[in-house]
């Protein structure tokens, strides 16, 4: 019991009911109108509503299927393409412009562009999650694999190891670390992109709920949208920062 | 002592590329090794001791000359480095298993091979540790361990103590000599500490200042088993003198 009591972070809870409280009091004596600044008490009936209809779990779940399907296209692409890059250096010099131009160019900014192509559907949001996870993870991939010691290679090759050995046995779990790091970057990175696609033209998805609660005045339903998607990032987060607690354990604690 | 060497280098040459012609590590090496025989190289640093060592593991191709492995062409290595070299995202155990993973062994077997290697090299009860959780001696037999597992034709130990303090080192030296005796292994050893060179081999070939030649092949007859206080014989106290000179 006691246990489960030390557990339960006190000092958080109570700074977010804190927080909630002043809400409650600027809205409530601000004067401010509902559309502007909706009170904590109007976000939850929102929010009530929105569970019990069923449309927040919906909207949640079709952005969460964007940044996933966006995170494994881009995050398998990124470590193929930097594990090459990290082993070519004249590949990297062909590559490197345009690599480094894809970062110059906000997301924001191709975004429309992507819609148009691919049109209002899941594709386009996959996408462009897809192209902002993969400029971290590809760096990344490439400082991670040239870091690998190159006294382990001559361990590997004393053994008489085979290309495929040396990639499975020294090449991933060494860049593992840093590999995990870029992960972290980009699955929070990922659920911006899945917004802003959602933002330049969608059906679904917690985008298209924050922008239908934008253009109704429903601000509390906009409340509601931000606050999922919070969520959504801390929990994506968490369970990369989880697999990487699970992977590294041979690690120092810090 | 078997007639029939294990390994002939010939006239082994080795030249790095660089601006000005090119520095040539070593020059001209011809030694023979025999079965079970325990040979170590000594010289200065820069004398291409390891340049040696990364031939023989063929880690590095050499500029001319032959190396002949007599028995089998491509023989099985097993070295161990300056540094332990250990992978820290691996346990002890998997650390000293990762050999026989690369030859595709069953786990079981495995797993057998790795406690007999684990109870030679002295390491129980630290089979499930961390790398990171060793010391410099303990990481040092752990990679010890992992270069015998795959029963290699041939040890190659590139001065592996040198990272370690001076009383570990010396303990280090009797435990090597201990399963040296165990396993009967052919070892080709560098070094540039001549206690270390005297205490642990047979032979003794000391190397010359860059390009590295061999200046001087010596017999170390001291008896084994060699205990500790072997090193305050006259006799060990002669042969380090005749070492000594050798080396500029």
């Amino acid at each position: 019991m006691k246990n489960i009591l030390n557990r339960i972070p006190w000092l958080g809870l109570m700074s977010i009911l804190a927080g909630l409280l002043a809400w409650w009091l600027v809205a409530r004596y601000s004067g401010l109108p509902r559309f502007i600044l909706p009170s904590p008490l109007d976000v939850r009936t929102s929010l009530i509503k929105a569970l019990g209809n069923g449309t927040l779990l919906y909207h949640t779940c079709i952005t969460l299927m964007e940044i996933v399907l966006g995170m494994l296209a881009g995050v398998a692409f990124a470590t193929v393409v930097g594990y090459m890059l990290a082993k070519s250096r004249t590949l990297e010099k062909i590559l490197s412009p345009y690599l480094v131009a894809s970062q110059a160019i906000p997301i924001v900014a191709i975004a429309p562009l992507l819609v148009i192509w691919l049109g209002g559907g899941i594709l386009s949001k996959v996408l462009i999650c897809a192209l902002i996870v993969f400029f971290p993870v590809l760096v990344n991939t490439v400082v991670g694999v040239r870091a690998v010691p190159a006294a382990l290679y001559d361990l590997m090759n004393s053994v008489r190891a085979t290309k495929l050995q040396i990639l499975l046995k020294l090449e991933i779990p060494a860049s593992m670390p840093i590999l995990l790091g870029g992960l972290r970057i980009g699955v929070t990175l990922s659920v911006i992109g899945a917004v802003v696609g959602e933002l330049v033209n969608a059906k679904q998805g917690l985008g298209y709920l924050l922008q239908l609660g934008d253009f109704q005045y429903d601000t509390s339903m906009v409340y509601v949208a931000v606050f999922a998607l919070i969520l959504l990032a801390l929990g994506l987060y968490g369970i990369v920062a989880w697999v990487e607690r699970k992977v590294l354990v041979w690690q120092e604690k810090k | 002592m078997p007639h029939t060497p294990i390994l002939s280098v010939n006239n082994l040459s080795v030249v790095f590329p660089d601006n000005n012609g090119g520095l040539r590590a070593l020059d001209d090496i011809s030694f023979e090794v025999h079965p079970r025989e325990f040979i170590c190289f000594l010289g200065p640093s820069g004398s291409g001791k390891t340049t040696l060592l990364r031939i023989l593991a063929s880690l590095l191709p050499p500029t001319s000359g032959q190396v002949n492995f007599i028995r089998n062409e491509h023989p099985e290595i097993g070295m161990v480095f300056q540094q332990a070299n250990l992978m820290p995202w691996r346990s002890v155990m998997e650390n000293i298993k990762l050999p026989l993973e690369l030859q595709g062994m069953d786990a079981a077997s495995e797993r057998v091979k790795a406690q007999e290697l684990v109870d030679l090299v002295g390491l129980n009860g630290f089979e499930e540790s961390w790398p990171r959780e060793l010391s410099g001696g303990m990481a040092q037999r752990v990679a010890i361990a992992r270069a015998l597992i795959h029963d290699p034709d041939l040890l190659l130990l590139d001065e592996p103590f040198g990272s370690l303090d001076a009383i570990t080192r010396e303990r280090m030296w009797t435990e090597l000599s201990r399963i040296w005796q165990v396993r009967q292994k052919t070892v080709i050893m560098v070094t540039h500490s001549i206690n270390e060179s005297l205490f642990l081999a047979d032979r003794v070939l000391v190397l010359t200042q860059r390009p590295g030649k061999i200046k001087l092949d010596v017999e170390v007859d001291l008896p084994r088993p060699r205990k500790d206080d072997i090193r305050y014989t006259p006799h060990f106290g002669k042969l380090a003198r005749k070492l000594r000179e050798a080396i500029e």
